[in-house]
């Protein structure tokens, strides 16, 4: 079991970027030096009479990638839409506790400036039915675009943020319907980046893609994390291994374990963590 | 009899009666259709569509200006009905809660039952009484009040079948929500909702009730709004129950008209919606 966890932690993506290679190593040894972006503390979470979160607390590092684990219905999703209070869109949801960003409480925030700064991909794609161009220029357009860059210039740089200019560049002004799930998914990506989010938050954004694209997917937040934090909701054991610096355990609500992904991976603190990772319960 | 034929027997039966009603429920269209053809279109001419009603006792002539005043009367609906239904139905759909909404949309069926000429009566009470006569714009509120329930309802089912993935990416992204609903949700859903807004077109075209003491009618061309107008189901009636047999061509040649127009309305509007699909 050792083994297979330790191979996890080790098979990167092998395909790196020399800009990635430059930066300083970031393997989670380092974890107490990083900046915390966001600080969560005694957070409590409602739907209606049924309460999904339990006293989370929790400070999320700047500039790495944290993976949520845990069982399905255990609340990762739901704490991560608290993050950028996606949660007010569901009718009778109620927050109780803090969320700092930066130190300042995101309850007092407008809730579109806020979503400015914290951006989110979700486990289906969901492009709207515009053309390529369009869905990455929307951000931008609803925000009131006034940067330096023209639009297609911004366009042109958040696609190849994430990774799919050479793909794509051939088609913006086709459909976005016309491309594949994993394209489509990037898509995603490169219009939550045309906003230039400071936090990135991804529900499962690889449960509904080919092993390929989710490979693409890892490498490019690899790259992104030099420039926004990212905080991954994910299914997959590998994955968390694979692309996380810290990991968070979720379990019935409760946060049960949060440590950098090494320490988590290897040498579990609660009892239910290596349970779930090595596959023992679900 | 074994059981076994017995149950083959039964099934028989049951097969070619439901197929037979099927068969009957069809077939009034075609019967309807072959019907107006036959004597429609031998009276069919040119002269139909550009020149004015003959006064009685000549023969010829045509229904331009009912053609015109139906034009005219479905167009004001339509400014009437459809921006009520439309904006109404993005409300229900995006912004209700769940009280108010319910109201709504219960009187909204409800009102699409209501008998079209107690509509009539409506716009009667509330334009022809205070204005003294007759009118378009009486027929057209009697005309648009009837679009309005139904482009609502239509609105608010296709708005409700985009899935809320689409109006979270775009909430995700910073927008407001009336900005999500303007430029994500309502594109999303436009070709579905254009469909409904010409089938309840197509619906209000053949209305005669409404119309008999609303806009009434008139052998004349009618300028502006205020002043009573042709319609072609009106002259329909008022030609069909006439004594004159030249009155009865024209009547055949007007029903044969208005069937093709709410014919082409409705197949043009569902190759619309199949395309989008």
């Amino acid at each position: 079991m050792g083994n297979v966890i330790n191979s996890a932690v080790a098979s990167r993506p092998p395909k790196r970027t020399d800009e990635e290679k430059n930066v300083p190593d970031t393997l989670p040894k380092s974890k107490a030096v990083a900046e915390p972006k966001v600080t969560v503390s005694n957070l409590n979470f409602y739907y209606g009479p049924k309460q999904a979160l339990y006293s989370v607390n929790v400070t999320i590092p700047q500039n790495k990638v944290t993976a949520l684990i845990g069982p399905s219905g255990c609340g990762k999703s739901t704490f991560l839409r608290t993050l950028n209070r996606m949660h007010e869109t569901v009718r009778g949801a109620r927050l109780e506790g803090e969320i700092r960003l930066d130190g300042e409480d995101i309850l007092t925030l407008d809730s579109t400036a806020l979503r400015r700064r914290i951006g989110m991909v979700f486990q289906r794609p969901n492009p709207f039915p515009k053309s390529i161009f369009e869905n990455v220029a929307y951000g931008a357009r609803v925000n009131g675009w006034k940067g330096n860059q023209s639009l297609s210039e911004l366009v042109e740089s958040s696609l190849k943020r994430a990774a799919c200019w050479d793909e794509l560049k051939d088609s913006l002004h086709k459909s976005a319907y016309a491309l594949s799930g994993g394209q489509q998914q990037r898509l995603c990506i490169a219009r939550a980046l045309a906003v230039d989010p400071e936090v990135l938050l991804l529900d499962e954004p690889c449960s509904a893609l080919d092993p390929i694209s989710t490979a693409k997917i890892e490498e490019l937040l690899f790259a992104l994390k030099s420039s926004c934090t990212i905080v991954i909701v994910t299914h997959n054991m590998q994955q968390a291994a694979r692309v996380s610096d810290c990991t968070g355990f979720f379990l019935l609500g409760k946060l049960l374990e949060f440590n950098d992904t090494v320490k988590v991976f290897k040498t579990p603190a609660k009892r239910e963590t290596e349970d779930y990772i090595t596959g023992r319960f679900g | 009899m074994t059981r076994y034929t017995w149950r083959k027997a039964v099934n028989a039966v049951m097969l070619t009666s439901t197929g037979l009603c099927a068969l009957v429920a069809v077939s009034v269209l075609f019967f309807i259709l072959g019907y107006l053809l036959w004597y429609g279109w031998r009276s069919l001419s040119w002269s139909f569509f550009t020149q004015l009603p003959k006064p009685v006792g000549e023969t010829g002539g045509g229904m331009a200006n009912a053609i015109v005043g139906s034009g005219k009367l479905l167009g004001l609906a339509a400014v009437i009905g459809i921006p009520v239904g439309f904006m109404g139905g993005i409300y229900l759909a995006e912004f209700g809660g769940s009280t108010f909404p319910f109201l709504v949309r219960y009187t909204a069926d409800l009102l699409n039952g209501v008998p079209s000429i107690v509509m009539g009566i409506f716009a009667f009470t509330v334009v022809v009484l205070p204005m003294g006569h007759f009118s378009a714009l009486a027929g057209s509120l009697a005309l648009g009040v009837m679009l309005m329930p139904i482009v609502l309802r239509t609105t608010e089912d296709f708005l409700r079948a985009v899935p809320d993935s689409m109006r979270e990416g775009g909430l995700a992204l910073g927008a407001a929500k009336w900005r999500v609903v303007a430029t994500v949700v309502v594109p999303a859903a436009f070709r579905g909702i254009a469909t409904g807004m010409l089938l309840a077109m197509a619906r209000v075209a053949g209305e005669t009730a409404p119309l008999l003491f609303t806009s009434f009618g008139n052998r004349f061309w009618s300028r502006g709004l205020s002043e009573p107008t042709a319609s072609l189901p009106v002259m329909i009636y008022t030609y069909a129950i006439a004594p004159y047999d030249d009155w009865h061509r024209q009547a055949w040649v007007a029903g044969l008209v208005l069937l093709s127009l709410v014919l082409v309305i409705n197949v043009a509007s569902r190759k619309i919606l199949a395309r989008s699909q």
